[in-house]
């Protein structure tokens, strides 16, 4: 490390500025800038190679006819697969899918966790501890162990739900996944041990909570549903709403449970043909690689419009507190 | 990701510790809220067993025949029907319905119209004859687990590979995510440079993007350059840091003290000095975190092995080959669960024993941004 003179350092200054309002540059701050750039270097080559090149690249892939065997010649296309798409039958019946799933499932995802939280924050709850750990455990289950473990439980003849219901009364429970019927309610108990992160963000923003709104609640005569509208749920509102976001990105990439239960054919007709599994079908058994990036880049566009959305109704219902 | 949440946060920690320290004040004295404790936590007790009931299941599953998982009257605990040896025979064990009441019986021989049978407890008392045919009788079954099973999938599934495929990648990965993120985190903490936070809300930003948008060229690259088929498309990007452990170890690093890094500085360390020998020792915690983080998750992890090694079954990690696994054996439910079990136990030891560090860096990375 040599150290220039002071002039020198002028010099370089103005000679080599960085196009960047407001940073006029020390020599030393832009050691320091150095630096920085060089440590975060691996996520910023990473981000550039494994993330933006390949959004880039897929939707270029769009406008062409590419595909892993390319048996005719590579060729531009425009907006054919787009045109495609849209006209495509399967688009809409897999969209409709993961939609209708995600009408079930979000609710669940969002309120399950919050009153599991609730309740083990409840003060006259004894060994909360045991059970924070108990209910978060099922959450370092490897995916597929859980899913054939849940698949087992839902049997029809076997499975401990439909004995469960026999016992209470119910003569002829459903064949949960193998009928169209009850196959979403199906997914939505094998999904059911992912809950465990969720559980535990809820319950570190219901600790967040002073106790004094409670008290002052107390006082001006709330009950238990009172404190809950006017101080649990708005002092919640910030975590439910990360909650949310995450679930909506989860929920309209669903398609692992289904491959790995019926191998992802469908059944029962066609209710688990998720829209990510088309894509993974469209690409991976049928090697198109430019229809299944338009598959992609259009789940892409609706996770976003769907997150837009939330984010622009987000002014209405999510409390920051010390805000205005 | 203002600066309201991140006091939100600050108070949310912070409550962590209060709350636990109040409960030990306020034991429920009145005899309504004894009730009320009673209540609350016998509903949750309710609630939990329910929820883990499926382990329980799989794991009576695990350890039953296939003869046993066949007969629909079969008992609820793993058993084999009993049978009773007498002078160098076998005879099959029944529940037959007596006068005096009903008791296990074995059947020496069987009639359409009425049978002979031996007390297994007393068969030099001679045959006892029932009228009936004994085809309607019950069997009587003993209680035996078939720990066979285990031993069966262990060779069966090839156990020893996939767990050594399971471990090596994950091991490798722990490697490539703790230098990577902590180089990248150190940056994002310690250094000021343009953009900073531009990249860094870049970086929160891509744990929203879903997969399916990068995957199909991704994909492509990796088979174009002979990479499919083995660990590289599954070790290599793991180098190259990842948004989750980023904001985990950055978070951590915030809350050290600049003032020894400065010391540091001082008397003459370089940057990477400052982080091996001043920044690291104040930050295991979270070093452990993010090192278990990756673990489990590796372990976890379906669909990178699934797409990258479904080719070669010798390079699979658990998760895969217990699929594979089961589109073989689906027909015989012991193999499968038995699979499950001990796919799932390691993971779940490291969360038992480290199941703070799992609590606290979900905390941070969850209620944080």
């Amino acid at each position: 490390m040599t150290a220039a003179p002071e002039s020198a350092a002028v010099t370089v200054r103005s000679r080599r500025r960085l196009p960047i309002h407001g940073w006029h540059p020390s020599r030393l701050a832009r050691r320091e800038a150095l630096w920085g750039f060089l440590f975060i270097s691996p996520w910023l080559i990473g981000f550039l190679v494994f993330t933006l090149a390949p959004m880039i690249a897929s939707l270029g892939f769009t406008f062409t006819n590419v595909s892993l065997a390319q048996e005719q010649p590579l060729a531009f296309v425009g907006l054919h697969n787009w045109q495609t798409m849209l006209g495509d039958a399967q688009t809409w019946a897999s969209l409709g899918v993961t939609f209708r799933f995600a009408l079930l499932q979000l609710p669940i995802a969002m309120i399950l966790p919050l009153s599991l939280a609730i309740a083990l924050n409840a003060r006259a709850l004894k060994g909360p501890g045991a059970f924070r750990v108990l209910f978060f455990l099922p959450y370092v289950i490897p995916f597929v162990s859980g899913v054939l473990i849940w698949q087992g439980m839902l049997n029809l003849e076997t499975g401990w739900l439909n004995a469960f219901l026999r016992f209470t009364g119910i003569e002829n429970p459903p064949n949960w996944l193998n009928d169209s019927t009850f196959i979403y309610p199906a997914l939505v108990f094998i999904g059911i041990w992912g809950i465990g992160s969720a559980i535990i963000v809820n319950l570190a923003g219901l600790r967040g909570i002073p106790t004094e709104l409670y008290d002052a609640a107390n006082i001006d005569g709330a009950g238990w549903w009172g404190s809950l509208r006017n101080v649990t749920l708005p002092l919640m509102s910030p975590v439910i709403f990360y909650t949310l976001i995450l679930s909506i990105v989860d929920v309209l990439q669903y398609f692992l449970v289904p491959l790995v239960i019926n191998n992802g054919t469908g059944e029962p007709d066609g209710t688990t043909f998720f829209f990510n599994l088309y894509l993974y079908k469209t690409f991976f058994t049928y090697q198109n690689m430019a229809y299944g990036a338009t598959l992609a880049w259009m789940l892409f566009l609706v996770t976003l419009l769907v997150s837009l959305v939330v984010f622009w109704s987000s002014r209405r219902w999510v409390y920051y507190a010390g805000e205005r | 990701m203002d600066t309201g949440a991140g006091r939100f946060a600050d108070v949310a920690t912070a409550g962590v510790v209060g709350q636990d320290a109040r409960r030990r004040f306020r034991r429920p004295r009145r005899p309504r809220d004894a009730r009320r404790s009673f209540t609350i936590t016998f509903i949750l007790v309710v609630v939990l067993a329910a929820f883990l009931s499926p382990i329980l299941r799989a794991a009576l599953v695990s350890l039953k025949t296939p003869a046993q998982l066949s007969e629909t009257n079969a008992p609820f605990l793993p058993s084999v029907p009993s049978t009773f040896a007498w002078e160098g025979k076998e005879y099959d064990v029944y529940i037959v319905p007596l006068p005096e009441g009903s008791r296990e019986l074995a059947l020496v021989k069987p009639g359409r119209q009425q049978s002979d049978f031996l007390d297994p407890a007393d068969p030099a008392a001679g045959t006892i004859t029932w009228q009936g045919s004994w085809r309607t009788l019950e069997r009587a079954w003993t209680l035996s687990p078939a720990w066979s099973n285990y031993s069966d999938v262990w060779a069966l599934i090839d156990f020893p590979r996939l767990l050594f495929n399971t471990i090596a990648i994950a091991l490798i990965g722990m490697v490539g995510v703790l230098v990577s993120c902590t180089l990248v985190a150190y940056g994002f903490a310690r250094f000021r440079f343009p953009g900073r936070s531009l990249l860094f809300m870049i970086l929160i930003a891509t744990i929203f993007l879903p997969g399916a948008v990068t995957v199909i060229p991704t994909y492509t690259v990796f088979s174009k350059i002979g990479w499919v088929g083995t660990w590289l498309p599954l070790l290599v990007p793991v180098f190259f840091a990842n948004a989750f452990d980023v904001f985990l170890l950055r978070q951590y690093l915030l809350t050290i003290p600049r003032e020894m890094d400065e010391a540091a500085a001082i008397d003459g360390a370089g940057p990477f000095r400052t982080l091996v020998s001043v920044i690291l020792p104040q930050a295991w915690p979270v070093v452990i975190a993010v090192a278990i983080f990756h673990f489990v998750y590796s372990w976890n992890d379906f669909f990178n092995p699934l797409i990258y090694l479904s080719t070669k079954p010798e390079l699979q990690t658990l998760a895969v080959g217990l699929q594979r696994f089961n589109g073989i054996h689906y027909r015989n439910p012991a193999y499968v669960q038995a699979g499950t079990l001990m796919t799932m136990v390691i993971p779940v030891i490291i969360f038992l024993i480290f199941q703070r560090v799992f609590t606290r860096g979900i905390v941070i990375t969850g209620v944080e941004k």
